[in-house]
C-alpha cells in the first residue's frame, strides 16, 4: 500500500513540475492564430442576460469585421466580482490589447483594472461606469440618469390630472445603475429635485407607496407587485427597472383585475419589451443600445492597438423613449422604431 | 472484508483495483490530460507566469475547500462557507479601513467570527442532531443577511497589511503570490494532520461509522465540533485571501463559493458518503477547475463551456467513486 502511495507521489511531483515549469520560451505549438493578431477582451456581468448576449453579438460582429480575436468572459452571476477579476487576469495573460467590461461591482473591480492598466492594457467600461469613473480609460454607456428622467417626464404628462400613487420595482441595493434609473424617474416626474446621476441611494417621495427589489427578474417582479398591491390597492403607476420585472408586474396586476387602470413604465428596450409596448402591457420604455456600446468598444481598442490612440472620457451611446402614446414636449419614437432597433430575440 | 467480497474484488478489472488503491490517481490523470491538452492548444498556457496565475486564482476556493473536505469526510456538507467568508472579509476590511483598528486585530475579529459560525454549525449538528445540509443552509442565509445588514457597499482603501497576501515575490522571473504559498502551507499542514495525528484519524473514523467510532472510545461530538470550527477558521483565512486578492471588502463575494468548493472536493475524489477522501485530492480538484477556466479563456472559448465541462467532470468523478466502491 505504502509503495503504491509512493508511486502516486512519484506521479504528482513531475506533474506539478510539468505544469509549472517556467520555461521562459513558450512552447511553439501551433495555435492557429498568428501571434501578431490583435486580441480584444469582453467581460460582461453574466452570460445569460439578453442585454449582455446582445452586447457580445455586437462585439463578435465587429471583431470579425476587423479581423481581430475576441475573448469573452463573465461572472457566474450578477455581483460576482471575483469571476470578473479572474477573467480579466486570464485575458491579460492571453495578450489582450484592451478589455471591455461591464463592472458587476463598480468599486470592487477598480484595483484589478488598475493592475490591468499598469500592464499596458486599455480598459473601457461598457454600460456601467466604474466608481470612480476615471478608473477606466473610457466609458461607453447609456446616460442612465437621462434614461430614467425620460420615462419620468413621460409619466408626468401621461398622468396629468390624476394623483400618482407609485410603486417602484427596483434592482438591488448598492448597484449604481438601479439608483440612477430610479432617481431619474422621480426627478423626471418632478417629485424630487436636486438629485444627480452620481447618487447611489434611492430617492423617495410621498407618492411612492411601495418600493421593492426585483433583481430584474420576472418572478420576483410579480411577487413584488403582488405585495405592493396588498399594501396599497390604489397604485396607478408602476416604475420597473427592466422589462422582465415589468411583465411580472403586469401579470400580478392582471390577476388582480387592475391591468387597465395602472400605467407601467420601464427601462431597457429589449425586443420582448418593445413587444410589450405593442401589446399595451408596458406604456413606455427607455431603449438602450448595447450592441453599439460593444462595437464602438472593439473599434476603439483596435485603434489603440494600431496607432496607440487611447480612448478617453465618456461617450453617450444614446437612449430613446419608446411609446405608442406620445406626449407633447417629451421626445419619443413609436414601437415600430423600437422593434427595428431593439436588442435580444424578437 | 469477507471472502466473498474479496473474491468479488478479484474479479474487478485492473483499473478499478488501481483506483481503489490510490483514489487521487483519477484527479491526477484528469489534471495531467487537461494540462497537456491546453499546452498543445495554446502557446501561452505552459508558462510559469500563467501557472502561477492559475494557482493564485484557486487560492480562495482552494482554502474554502480545505474546510469543506473535512466536513464532507464526516458525512456532512457545508453550504454556508461562501457567505461566512463574505461576512468575515467585510468585517476585516471595515474594521481595518473604516474603524481604524489595528489590521491584525481586524483580521483576528474576522477569523473569530468565521470560527464562531463554524462552531454554531457544529453545535447544531451535534447538539440537536440536525442534518448538516439544513443547518448550513440556515447559516448561509444568516451570514448573507448579516453581511447585507452590516454594509451593502464595497469597502475600499484598505491598509497595505490587509492586502499583503495579494503581493507577489519573484522566483526565476515568475511572480508568485504570498497567498499561493499560504494555501500550499495550509494544505501541507492539513494533509499531515489528517494522515498522521490521532485527531485526523478520528475524523475519518467518525465519518466512516459514527457508532463504531463512539464505541472505540472516540469523543465523536468533540471531533465534529472541532471539524466545523476548524472549517470556520479555513473560511476566515479564505476571506483574508479574497480581500487581498481583490483589494476590497466585497459584500457580494462568495455567492457561488459553496458549490465551487464542493466541486473541488468531489473532483478530488472525496466521497460524499463520508469516511474516505484526501486533502491532496481536493487541491487537485480545485486546480482542475482553475486549469479549465484559464485554458478555455486563453483559447477564447465562451465561459459557458467551462461550466459544461465542470458539470461533466463532477458526474464522472462521482461515478468513478460509486462504481469502484460498489459492494
Amino acid at each position: 500500500m505504502n509503495l503504491k502511495r509512493l508511486a502516486v507521489l512519484g506521479l504528482v511531483v513531475p506533474l506539478i513540475a510539468a505544469c509549472s515549469s517556467t520555461a521562459g520560451t513558450p512552447a511553439s505549438t501551433g495555435s492557429g492564430a498568428g501571434s501578431s493578431q490583435i486580441i480584444v477582451g469582453l467581460i460582461t456581468k453574466t452570460e445569460t442576460n439578453p442585454f449582455f448576449v446582445k452586447m457580445k453579438e455586437g462585439a463578435q460582429a465587429k471583431a470579425a469585421e476587423l479581423g481581430v480575436k475576441l475573448l469573452t468572459g463573465a461572472g457566474a452571476k450578477d455581483g460576482d466580482n471575483e469571476g470578473q477579476v479572474t477573467a480579466m487576469e486570464n485575458m491579460i495573460n492571453a495578450g489582450a490589447k484592451g478589455i471591455l467590461i461591464t463592472p458587476s461591482d463598480t468599486k470592487a473591480i477598480v484595483p484589478s483594472i488598475q493592475k490591468a492598466r499598469a500592464a499596458g492594457v486599455v480598459v473601457i467600461a461598457l454600460d456601467t461606469a466604474t466608481d470612480p469613473q476615471s478608473a477606466s480609460d473610457a466609458l461607453f454607456a447609456t446616460d442612465n440618469f437621462a434614461a430614467g428622467t425620460l420615462i419620468g417626464q413621460w409619466a408626468a404628462k401621461a398622468m396629468a390630472g390624476k394623483t400618482p400613487v407609485i410603486a417602484t420595482l427596483d434592482l438591488a441595493p448598492g448597484i449604481t445603475v438601479g439608483a440612477q434609473w430610479h432617481n431619474g424617474f422621480l426627478q423626471g416626474m418632478g417629485l424630487v429635485s436636486g438629485i444627480t446621476g452620481t447618487a447611489t441611494d434611492l430617492a423617495t417621495s410621498k407618492e411612492v407607496v411601495c418600493a421593492q427589489d426585483t433583481h430584474g427578474d420576472q418572478t420576483e417582479g410579480q411577487t413584488a407587485m403582488e405585495n405592493c398591491l396588498s399594501k396599497n390597492s390604489t397604485i396607478n403607476l408602476v416604475y420597473t427597472i427592466n422589462e422582465p420585472a415589468a411583465f411580472g408586474a403586469y401579470t400580478a396586476l392582471k390577476n388582480a383585475g387592475k391591468e387597465k387602470d395602472v400605467t407601467i413604465v420601464s427601462v431597457d428596450g429589449g425586443c420582448q419589451g418593445v413587444q410589450g409596448v405593442v401589446d399595451g402591457k408596458i406604456a413606455a420604455t427607455s431603449q438602450q443600445y448595447p450592441l453599439k456600446m460593444a462595437s464602438m468598444g472593439v473599434e476603439a481598442i483596435v485603434k489603440y492597438a494600431k496607432d496607440g490612440t487611447k480612448p478617453t472620457g465618456y461617450t453617450d451611446t444614446g437612449v430613446t423613449l419608446i411609446t405608442d402614446k406620445a406626449q407633447s414636449g417629451v421626445a419619443s419614437k413609436d414601437s415600430t422604431f423600437g422593434s427595428a432597433n431593439c436588442w435580444g430575440t424578437k | 472484508m469477507s471472502s466473498e467480497q474479496s473474491a468479488a474484488l478479484d474479479k474487478r478489472p485492473g483499473i478499478v483495483k488501481v483506483l481503489l488503491a490510490s483514489p487521487i490517481l483519477g484527479p491526477i490523470v484528469a489534471l495531467l490530460l487537461a494540462c497537456i491538452f491546453f499546452a498543445v492548444m495554446s502557446q501561452r498556457f505552459l508558462t510559469g507566469p500563467n501557472f502561477s496565475l492559475i494557482l493564485q486564482q484557486v487560492t480562495v476556493v482552494g482554502v474554502l475547500a480545505i474546510g469543506q473536505t473535512l466536513v464532507i469526510i464526516t458525512t456532512g456538507i457545508d453550504l454556508s462557507n461562501g457567505m461566512v467568508m463574505a461576512l468575515s472579509g467585510v468585517l476585516m476590511a471595515s474594521f481595518a479601513a473604516q474603524k481604524g483598528l489595528n489590521p491584525i486585530l481586524a483580521i483576528t475579529i474576522g477569523l473569530l467570527v468565521a470560527m464562531g459560525l463554524g462552531l454554531l454549525n457544529g453545535g447544531l449538528v451535534t447538539g440537536i442532531g440536525l442534518p448538516a445540509f439544513i443547518v448550513t443552509l440556515g447559516t448561509l442565509n444568516i451570514a448573507y443577511a448579516l453581511t447585507r445588514i452590516y454594509t451593502t457597499s464595497t469597502i475600499t482603501n484598505l491598509p497595505a497589511s490587509l492586502t499583503f497576501l495579494g503581493n507577489t515575490f519573484n522566483v526565476g522571473g515568475t511572480a508568485i503570490a504570498n497567498g499561493t504559498v499560504l494555501m500550499l502551507v495550509l494544505y501541507a499542514i492539513t494533509w499531515f494532520a489528517m494522515k498522521y495525528t490521532p485527531a485526523g484519524r478520528s475524523v475519518y473514523a467518525v465519518g466512516d461509522n459514527v457508532e463504531a467510532a463512539r464505541l472505540a472510545g472516540i469523543n465523536t461530538r468533540r471531533v465534529l465540533l472541532g471539524v466545523y470550527t476548524i472549517a470556520g477558521l479555513a473560511y476566515g483565512i479564505a476571506a483574508l485571501l479574497q480581500v487581498a486578492r481583490t483589494g476590497v471588502g466585497d459584500p457580494q463575494a462568495g455567492q457561488t463559493s459553496n458549490l465551487d468548493s464542493i466541486t473541488a472536493v468531489v473532483l478530488g475524489g472525496t466521497s460524499l458518503f463520508g469516511g474516505r477522501g484526501s486533502i491532496v485530492g481536493t487541491l487537485l480538484g480545485a486546480l482542475i477547475v482553475g486549469v479549465f477556466r484559464n485554458g478555455l479563456q486563453l483559447l477564447g472559448v465562451e465561459s459557458t463551456y467551462q461550466v459544461l465541462i465542470t458539470g461533466i467532470l463532477v458526474i464522472a468523478a462521482v461515478s468513478v467513486d460509486q462504481l469502484t466502491h460498489r459492494k
